[in-house]
Order: C-alpha cells, then structure tokens, then sequence
C-alpha cells in the first residue's frame, strides 16, 4: 500500500490532518484529538497507509515537542520560574514519587519483582507534555491556576528523565547494564559515556552552563549580524538551527533535548529577538507536533489491545484512575481550588511520550520482559489518546456537577504575570518620531512595546534599559506576538511610507479593535491611510514647520500669542483638508485642481484675517463693535 | 423639554473627587448636553461659532466649574469673552440669548459659613459671582441662584454621592416644562429650590 515516496507520504499525512482536524474542532473535540483519530485511520489498523516507517516519522516528529519547550521558554522570564520553584520541585516530586511508589505496590500484588515494579512505576508516573500543552493552550487554560501548575509538573518531570535513565540499568537483571540500546533519543554514543560518574556530571554541567552562557552573549550578536542582511529566510534558518543545535548537543551528554531548548528559550526570553523567534519557530512546531500526534494514533497497536482486550481497558482505566487521585491529592496538599485541581489532575491523568522511549530503553537493559512492554506501549498510547477526551469530559460533565463556579477574575493577575510584559501601546519603529513617541509615553506611565527592524538600533535602545524587539510589524504573526490582540493603540512611527500602510493594512484587517495612529510622510500615504479607515493621520513635518512659522513671525515683530493663534487657525484648515482631499485620492485631476482651490482658499481666509485682525474670532476682544453701536455701552 | 446646556471647566479634572462625581451619568438626564470644555479645547482655542449655535438650541447655560480664588477657570473666561460678543449676545441688535436661563454649578473647599461679611472670606458667593449676575442682565437673560457644593476639602464620600443625588434631581426639575423657574429667582443658592413658595 505505502510505496514509501516522500511526497506520498507528506500527502497522506498532510491529508489525513487537513481534513480530520477541521472536523474534530469543528465537534468541540479540539485539534489534539483530531490529529490523533487521524493517526488511527491511516494507521497500519485501518487504512495501512503508513506502518514501520512510522516509527522514523514519530522520532523526526518528536522534535516538534522539543520546539514547543523552547517556546514556552521564550514566554516565560528567568524570575517567573524562581517563582514557580515550589510547584515544581513539591508538586511535581510528589506526584511522581507517590504515583511510582504506588504501582510498584500494585505491581507486587500482582507478583512482579520489586525492580521491575519501580521501573514501570517511574515510567508510567510521566505525562504527555506535548498533549497536555497544546489541549490546555487551544482551550485557554494555561494562565489559570491548574494549567500553571501542570506545567510545573511537566516540567519536573522532564528534568526527572534524566535520574530515571541512570536508575533504568540499575535496577536491571544485571547481564545487560551498561550496554544501552539504541533508542532514537538518549541512546546511542554519548560523548560522555566512557567517563566516570563525576566526569558526566560535570560535563552535563558544563554544557548547562554553556547555554546560558552562549544565550547570553553570543545568540544575541549573532541574530543582530543575521538581521542586517534583511534576509527573512536567513533569519528562520539561524532560528532552526539553534534549535538543532541544542538538541545535537543535549542528546550528545544525555539529556532531554526539550529540556535543553526549553533552558535555551528562557535565556532568550528577555532578547529583544524574542517575538521574532516566536513567529520563525511557531509554525514548524505546530506541523510537528500534529505530525507527532498522528504518530502516536499511528502507532496504537490494535493487534496488542485485541489479543486481550479485557486486561488493556482495565490497566487503562486502572492507570488512569490512579493517577487522578494521586493529582487530586497533590492538588489538596498544595492548596488548589477545587476546579483548578480537577482540571489539573483530569489534564495529567495520562502516560507519556517518554514512556515510550523508556520502556525501550529500559528493553535493551533487561529490565523489561517483551511481553511486559507490548501492552503497557498500547496502555500509555490509549491514555494519551484519552487525555483530551478526559479534559472534555471533566469539563462538560464534572466541573460543572462538582466545581464550585468560581470565576477567572483572580487567575488573570496571575495570567498577566505569565504572559510577561506586555503594553497597552505597541509603537512599530523607534526610530526619530518613535522613540521620542516613546519617551514621551514613558515619562506618563504608559509601557509599551516597541518593535523595530534596525538591529543596531534595537541593540543600543536596550541596552538603555527599554523593552525594545526585533521585527518587522507589518506581519500579522509578529503583531500577534507583541500582543496586538489585548493592546489599544497602534502607534505606526516608520519613515518608510509604504512600510507604515503595509502596517495599518495588516493592523486594520486582523486586529481592528485597535486604534490606530500614525506619522506620516506627505498627502499620499495621508491619504492612503486616511482611507484605509486610519483616522489620527500626522504628517511628520507640519507641527514643527508650523512651531518655526510662529517663531520667524515673533522675530519679525508680530506679538507671539497672536502668532500662535494663527498657527491653530491654520494647522485646522490643514488637517481639515487632508481629510476631505482623501476622498479625491483617486481622480487625480480632480484632486490637483481641488488642492489649488483650496490653497487659495486658505490664503484668501488668512488674509482677510489679517486685514480685519481675527474679525470672526475676535469679536469679543475688539471694542470696535461696541463703539460703533449708538446705544448704551459708552461710559 | 427645557434643554440644558452645561459647560463644564475644570482644568485638573484627573484629580477632581467632587465634580467627577457630580457629573456621572449626567448625560442621561434628558434635555441635558454635556460639554466638557478643557478635553474639547485643549490648546484654548474656541470655536465661537460652534459654542454660539449650540447655545441658539438650548434654554438653560448651565457653568458649572470648581471656585478658585474667588473666580471661574481661565478657560470659562475666555469662553465668554469669545462667544458672548456684542452684537449677538448684547448691543442693540444682540437678541440671540434673550429670555434663556443662566446659571452656575460650583464646588469651594471653603464652607458656607467661610463666605459671609465676617467669615474668613469676608464676601457671600452671590457677592463674588456679581459679574456673572450682570452678565446674565446684559444679555437679557435671567438669572439663575448658584448651585454650590461648599467645603469640598473634607467632604466625604457617602456626602458626595448624597451631592449627587441633589444635582440631578434639581437638574431634572429644570428640564420640565412645567416648573416655573421664575420661582427660583429669589433663593440665595438653587440648592434650596424645593422650599421655593409653590
């Protein structure tokens, strides 16, 4: 059936996704569930459109989740984490430590040596954090208080990876210890294998250190060389590649790569290339991870689950089971509200991707039998492909049953804090107009986000201490990122014209909730913009060309305040006409002969204010009416 | 209907507690325009015809504006001295505002007992707003009482919201028809409209 082509095989899965995906969301079912049902289908059960190759797609597509960690460190600053330390460490510890304990006690019930029963407990107390994120992302739930601490718990778990790894060949049968099996992942030769134990450590530490380090001081440059070339594609490709790196590297000492770039995306996420990266990263991400989601429908093995049906439906239900009350009871001993801890231990209630890793892994070093693996591989696999039908299900039926209907107001102090700083003003160009737009904002306790494409001048603002980034505002994705979607204003302060329309289009058409105000350069893009729907329009030049007017008239004699009086008067025909000349935009003679009217119009009106001193506007200063009235008034 | 126009002035209305108070949901009272002058006129430069074809479609003018030194804000000032021209307001043909209804809303940090002969600030409000009654006389015009919210400095909170109440209730009253505002012309402050004789 699978010739194997490549283009085949992008177009069965790319099918497969675009036309269940849709659906699954379109049923309130969410796009996790859809890529997974569409993973079944054309899995080797149904369809048989794919089947061992599936395995090399799954290790490829694992990379999407090692994507969605550096993401998700991008979005969080170094002190949030301190922050969350206790989540993590008591959460997160007490969560695997007791749900490991527990299986291993079941697993001796059932008759299983104790090494063996730790083994799978280790392994099976680990959650999907591919599948939890992204439900809890599409549905909104992160910022609340039961998503944040179930990213904690991820989190903790990714680093306990590593201990369980070095624990696997331990608590083998012996024969097989030290040989490991090659396992797409952390396998194969490790840089780092021949070294003793404080060797490993340090040099795990060493590389630790070296991310940090090279986030710091060298990405940073590196990015601003890559910018000036004005070569978007460039800019992907460095994006790309320091995530490959860190995942060559990780892999090379033994260590999660997730972990590592999401270690690399928390160093990065007070760079100014922050949101560009996002918007490069972002859409390689979520086609890997629905690809890593087909995988995992893919690879639920039906031949496993019918040879005894019986027993795989109850080690579902009974692992699933488990691990709600062990959360739940987590969630209680840590204070939780009672929905957020229901939506926090449905979320978890599942195993995860690493399992499939581990018990491989755990395979090769014997401390596995084959015909323990086959079924607890369908097991996790069926509880993964639960999980967003678990968080519907706690959604639609429980909470609303059981939860107390307390509202989201308290979680959004929370929920600000998790999505960093973000202003109510984004100025897109920080150049002459903006940064003193800017500075201007700043001394009235306005913040904003700024967003520039001159790398150099991006690396000098902030090294003056301002939240300046790295993009180009005229694309909807970085616009997005920069949080258009809760700001106010849009303040356009570009000296390229059409690079400012190309902003107010993009900003008019995807946000257009957003006040828009923007520095223009002459009547064409005035106009242009003014017709888009933009209506604060300055052009760059008026206000101190008129500020100079009134002062050439002071020098020469004329009193200043009346100087300034027909300054108004004429900034407001000016402004005037430029709105109403837009509608003539397009009828070019018409516009000329309109615009030569009006000019004359305009002199006409100045000097007969000058003749008759403000006649109109004056009136009440002039004493001339009353003089020449015969009545009352003379005294 | 009356129609109410009301100017209101106050130059530092971000810090204001009274007034801002005072004009909340204001504009909801039927026949009342609220104008804002300070947020409409920020550089000071009135549009006089604007202001006078806005006055030509009411029957009350209504300033209302915190006391400073025994004056109006600058901006009020200059309001009248741009809009009330002769000619249209006063003179021999200025008939525009004949028969309209002029009056005054303010808030003092002195108390009432503060504006007396003999009080710290030895003159009544009526005596310090005279120009204001003379104005109104020039411009063929009656008079309304002020309406005053004295000793706003310590002035609580459940007091202001009582002040409130107060206003709009009085400004509900001149928008009807059917009270006879004449009445109202001997009171000292509007603010005792309702012991006016029936």
């Amino acid at each position: 059936m699978h010739d194997g082509g490549f283009f085949f095989q992008a177009f069965v899965y790319l099918t497969a996704a675009v036309i269940s995906v849709p659906l699954a969301k379109k049923l309130g079912l969410g796009s996790v569930l859809g890529y997974l049902i569409a993973g079944i289908v054309i899995g080797p059960f149904v369809l048989g459109f794919i089947g061992e190759e599936g395995e090399s797609v799954m290790a490829f597509a694992e990379f999407g989740i090692i994507m969605m960690l550096f993401l998700i460190g991008l979005e969080l600053q170094p002190k949030m984490i301190w922050k969350l330390k206790a989540p993590i460490l008591g959460m997160g510890g007490l969560q695997v430590i007791v749900t490991a304990l527990l299986i291993m006690g079941i697993a001796l019930l059932l008759g299983f040596e104790w090494n063996t029963g730790l083994a799978v407990g280790l392994v099976l107390a680990l959650s999907s954090t591919a599948i939890v994120l992204q439900t809890l992302h599409e549905k909104g739930l992160m910022k609340t208080d039961g998503g944040q601490n179930a990213f904690s718990v991820l989190l903790f778990q990714d680093i306990a990876i590593i201990p369980i790894l070095a624990l696997l060949p331990l608590l083998g049968s012996g024969h097989a210890a030290g040989s490991h099996a090659g396992d797409g992942h952390h396998g194969g030769t490790t840089w780092i294998d021949g070294l003793p134990i404080w060797g490993q450590t340090a040099a795990v530490l060493g590389v630790v250190a070296g991310i940090v380090v090279a986030g710091r001081y060298l990405v940073n440059p590196a990015f601003r060389l890559i910018a000036r070339t004005r070569l978007r594609e460039l800019f992907t490709a460095a994006a790309l590649l320091l995530v490959i790196a860190i995942t060559i590297l990780m892999g090379k000492v033994g260590l999660s790569p997730a972990l590592g770039t999401f270690l690399a995306g928390v160093v990065l996420a007070q760079s100014e290339y922050r949101h560009e990266l996002e918007t490069n990263i972002d859409p390689f991400k979520g086609l890997l991870l629905g690809l890593f989601f087909i995988g995992v429908g893919a690879s639920i093995d039906f031949e496993v689950i019918a040879a005894d049906p019986v027993l795989i439906m109850l080690l579902v239900l009974g692992l699933i089971t488990l691990k709600i009350l062990v959360l739940i009871a987590v969630g209680r001993v840590f204070g939780m509200s009672y929905d957020n801890n229901l939506l926090f231990s449905f979320a978890l209630a599942q195993g995860g991707e690493f399992a499939f890793v581990l018990f491989s892994f755990g395979l090769g070093n014997g401390v596995f039998e084959p015909s323990l693996v086959d079924p607890m591989i369908a097991v996790v696999a069926v509880t993964m492909a639960l999980t967003p039908l678990l968080v519907l299900l706690n959604e639609k039926l429980i909470q609303p049953r059981f939860g107390t209907t307390e509202k989201a107001a308290p979680e959004t102090a929370a929920a600000e804090e998790f999505s960093g700083e973000r202003g109510k003003v984004i100025i897109a160009g920080f150049g002459r107009v903006g940064s003193t737009v800017g500075r201007f904002m700043q001394a009235n306790d306005e913040s904003a986000t700024y967003l520039d494409l001159d790398a150099d001048n991006v690396d000098l603002l902030r090294k003056m201490g301002l939240e300046v980034f790295y993009g180009d505002a005229s694309r909807y994705d970085l616009l997005h990122a920069a949080g258009a979607a809760d700001a106010r204003l849009l303040i356009i302060a570009v000296d390229d014209p059409d690079k400012a329309v190309d902003i107010a289009r993009t900003a008019r058409k995807h946000f257009p909730h957003l006040e828009i105000i923007a520095r223009t350069s002459g009547l064409a893009d005035s106009h242009e913009l003014i017709d888009m729907g933009v209506r604060h329009v300055y052009p760059e030049t008026l206000d101190s060309a008129l500020r100079i007017g009134v002062e050439a008239l002071s020098l020469l004699g004329h009193r200043r305040y009346h100087a300034m009086r027909a300054m108004h008067t004429f900034r407001h025909h000016e402004e005037r006409h430029m709105h109403e000349l837009a509608e003539l935009r397009h009828n070019r003679r018409e516009l000329i002969r309109e615009t030569k009217q009006r000019i004359e119009d305009l002199e006409e009106l100045m000097l007969v204010e000058k003749r008759e001193r403000h006649r109109d506007k004056e009136l009440g200063w002039d004493a001339s009416g009353h003089l020449s009235d015969e009545g009352h008034m003379r005294d | 209907m009356r129609k109410i126009l009301i100017l209101f002035a106050h130059p530092a209305f971000e810090k204001s507690r009274v007034n801002k108070c005072l004009i909340d949901g204001i504009e909801e009272i039927g026949g009342v325009t609220f104008r804002d002058l300070y947020e409409i006129y920020p550089e000071i430069d009135i549009d006089p015809d604007a202001e006078r074809k806005l006055i030509e479609q009411h029957d009350v003018v209504l300033l209302q504006y915190p006391f400073f030194l025994f004056g109006m804000p600058a901006l009020i000032k200059e309001w009248m001295d741009l809009v009330l021209v002769h000619g249209w307001a006063f003179g021999s043909r200025g008939t525009a505002l004949k028969g309209k209804w002029f009056g005054s809303v303010m808030t003092t940090g002195g108390s009432r007992g503060a504006y007396q002969p003999g009080g710290f600030n030895r003159f009544t409000i009526r005596q310090l707003i005279c120009p204001l009654e003379q104005v109104a006389c020039l411009c063929r015009m009656h008079f309304l009482p002020p309406w005053v919210v004295h000793g706003t400095n310590a002035i609580s909170r459940e007091e202001i919201l009582r002040q409130k109440e107060r206003y709009h209730a009085m400004l509900a009253r001149l928008a009807d028809d059917a009270t006879d505002l004449r009445r109202y012309g001997g009171l000292e402050y509007l603010n005792h409209y309702q012991t006016a004789g029936e």
